[in-house]
């Protein structure tokens, strides 16, 4: 254990019988980029609902810098350090840019704080700081509805980091994106990873290329296989999985 | 000589806030001018006592307005604290009046020692505490149980009717506790030496109810302007967000229904001596959900739109029901199909869109070319402004 931020052993998730993870074991050391990749229905997206608390396991443990997570609520989780970005875009659309990362960024998060703090200085240092990072400091007066797709996910990513978290989540960040957007949000999270840990869920395999270190691959519920992308892309079994057997 | 190439178009949006706040303050400070000296002195004191009964319907509005047009729930049930503040301001009236210490109606069923929880309202302050906390803890812990099972929507809607029906049942039946159906009449009993009725104790309560709408309007103002009000309205869109964000939206919307509950009680206490009267009728199903057609109308989501709303939608009823007795329902079915299909907005979303359109008629703003997304980027804007030096 010791460096590793995130520890899962032998995890199952099963709805009414049907096994969504299946005795799925993983880890992952601070500081790393992990991309998971794995055909629909792999439960790529019930592991992050795992981790964030928005599910319960059936069986097995969660560990987060070596704290448990489980029967933990989805805020709780947040606060401990974990941020997660959804599949679409989902930012706060009356509020504008600013305001939206200041929400993310309020340190403390119980209501009486909310309602008695005004945003610090070093908040409002942060905030601006965060609008450079993500290149809508001439939007920030803006309202979130005014915001291209593009320009909504990197306004969440932001959102995310604004949280300060130390493991961020991040659900197919690119899908529906031009390739121009796909190149902004890669260097963007490439740029992040310094000083976070990520887990990136992603279909696109160009842009798991552009940002992948190391891969996992999901199938039906478990790991399959770990690696480089290239170890990962001509391991016979990931082939399998993706294009068919030959025997079928 | 040498122009600047880059002439910033963002104004200081710090001066701009200030200057924005003097405007409203002004308007207001007028307003009230208007409400407190110039109304009783121009009204008859039949208008002027509706009037003083609507502005604290005003002060309900303000509170729907806070959890349905900021926070997103649909409340149906807020006929429950305004009764609740109605009720005890009643009971502190009754005890206090000709009738106390034993007001008559008891003897009718037989009860011969004052209920127990009669006893706290003999006294003015416990009563003003009561008329606030009793309906703010009822909202609070309703709300705590059905935000924390994270009941939204429709259901929350459902439950807030279905609880507003309960407690019209219990108040119509406890006979020997409040006077069931009959409720309770206050108009000949006594306030601070004065009588209910009298229109000296009518001004009274008319200048209270303005003061009281300043003071939950300034709250709902300054919860809505800072961070909180930003939680709220990030609870509104995107509950999901905000949970994942590290917020607990439990706290937050238990907080604001407990406060909009604690606005109705005191809207509660300032409309019943106005009125005379309070039965268990006060929660009708209906009524409640006329308290969200005032917001409708007006303007959810603007704290102006609510006070509006509930203004004119009851002077439209006054009005239509004394020239046409029968048209009155019809109108407000109507009203509500109109404001749903037409104004989603309301009457201030309605104006403010009249407001920009006649300013571009009148050059006094720039008309929108393209998508306000488009035209109004400053990127754009800077663009366009270097090619044009």
């Amino acid at each position: 254990m010791g460096n590793n931020i995130l520890e899962i052993e032998n995890l199952t998730v099963s709805f009414d019988g049907f096994k969504a993870i299946n005795n799925l074991n993983f880890s992952m050391e601070a500081g790393e980029l992990r991309t998971i990749i794995g055909p629909n229905g792999a439960g790529k997206t019930t592991f992050l609902d795992i981790i964030t608390g928005k599910t319960q396991p059936t069986e097995g443990r969660v560990y987060f810098q070596g704290r448990s997570l489980l029967g933990q609520s989805e805020h709780k989780v947040a606060r401990l350090g974990i941020g997660r970005k959804f599949q679409t875009p989902r930012v706060y659309l009356n509020l504008t840019v600013r305001e939206n990362l200041d929400l993310a960024c309020n340190r403390s998060k119980s209501v009486l704080k909310t309602f008695f703090s005004k945003p610090s200085s070093s908040d409002k240092r942060n905030v601006a700081g965060l609008l450079e990072t993500i290149g809508l400091f001439p939007k920030a007066e803006l309202k979130a509805a005014l915001l291209s797709h593009g320009e909504k996910q990197r306004l969440e990513i932001g959102m995310l980091v604004a949280q300060s978290p130390d493991l961020l989540l991040v659900d197919e960040p690119v899908a529906g994106l031009t390739d121009e957007e796909t190149e902004n949000v890669g260097s963007l999270l490439i740029a992040l990873a310094e000083s976070h840990s990520i887990i990136v869920i992603e279909h696109d395999m160009e842009f798991v290329r552009q940002i992948a270190r190391k891969v996992t691959v999901l199938h039906q519920g478990s790991v399959l296989c770990e690696g480089t992308m290239d170890e990962v892309q001509n391991d016979p079994r990931v082939i399998e999985v993706y294009l068919g057997s030959e025997e079928v | 000589m040498t122009e600047p190439i880059f002439i910033s178009e963002y104004r200081n949006p710090k001066q701009e806030r200030r200057k924005k706040l003097m405007i409203e303050i002004g308007i207001i400070v007028a307003i009230l001018i208007i409400l407190a000296v110039v109304m009783p002195l121009a009204l008859p004191t039949f208008r002027l006592k509706l009037l003083g009964r609507f502005l604290a319907l005003a002060i309900v509005a303000l509170g729907i307005d806070l959890i349905w047009g900021y926070t997103g729930l649909l409340s149906l049930g807020h006929g429950i604290f305004f009764a609740l503040g109605g009720y005890g301001i009643a009971m502190y009236l009754k005890l206090n009046g000709p009738e106390g210490p034993m007001p008559e109606f008891f003897t009718l069923y037989g009860v011969d020692q004052l209920p127990w929880f009669w006893q706290p309202f003999f006294s003015f302050p416990v009563t003003l505490i009561a008329v606030v906390l009793i309906p703010s803890l009822v909202a609070g812990i309703f709300g705590y149980l059905v935000f924390r099972n994270r009941i939204r929507g429709v259901y929350f809607s459902i439950l807030t009717q279905a609880a507003l029906l309960v407690f019209f049942n219990v108040f119509n039946g406890q006979q020997e506790w409040i006077n069931g159906t009959n409720g309770l009449k206050t108009d000949q009993d006594f306030f601070f030496g004065m009588v209910v009725n009298s229109p000296q104790a009518q001004i009274t309560f008319y200048e209270l109810t303005i003061i009281f709408l300043l003071l939950t309007y300034a709250l709902c103002r300054w919860l809505t302007s800072g961070r909180l009000g930003r939680a709220l309205i990030a609870i509104r869109d995107d509950e999901t967000r905000v949970r994942f964000t590290g917020y607990n939206p439990t706290e937050f919307k238990t907080l604001v229904f407990a406060l909009s509950g604690a606005i109705a009680g005191v809207a509660g206490a300032l409309y019943v001596p106005q009125t005379g009267i309070i039965t268990p009728n006060i929660m009708e199903v209906a009524f409640s959900i006329e308290m969200v057609i005032w917001v409708a109308v007006g303007g959810r989501g603007t704290l102006i739109g609510a006070i509006i709303g509930a203004l004119v939608v009851n002077f439209a009823q006054t009005f239509l029901s004394e020239q046409f007795a029968e048209v009155w329902l019809f109108f407000q079915g109507a009203l509500f199909l109109l404001v749903v299909t037409v104004l989603p907005d309301g009457l201030v979303g309605w104006f403010k869109t009249w407001l920009d359109s006649a300013r571009s008629l009148l050059g006094l703003q720039e008309k929108l070319i393209g998508y306000p997304a488009i035209d109004k980027d400053p990127d754009i804007q800077k663009e366009r402004q270097e090619i044009e030096h």
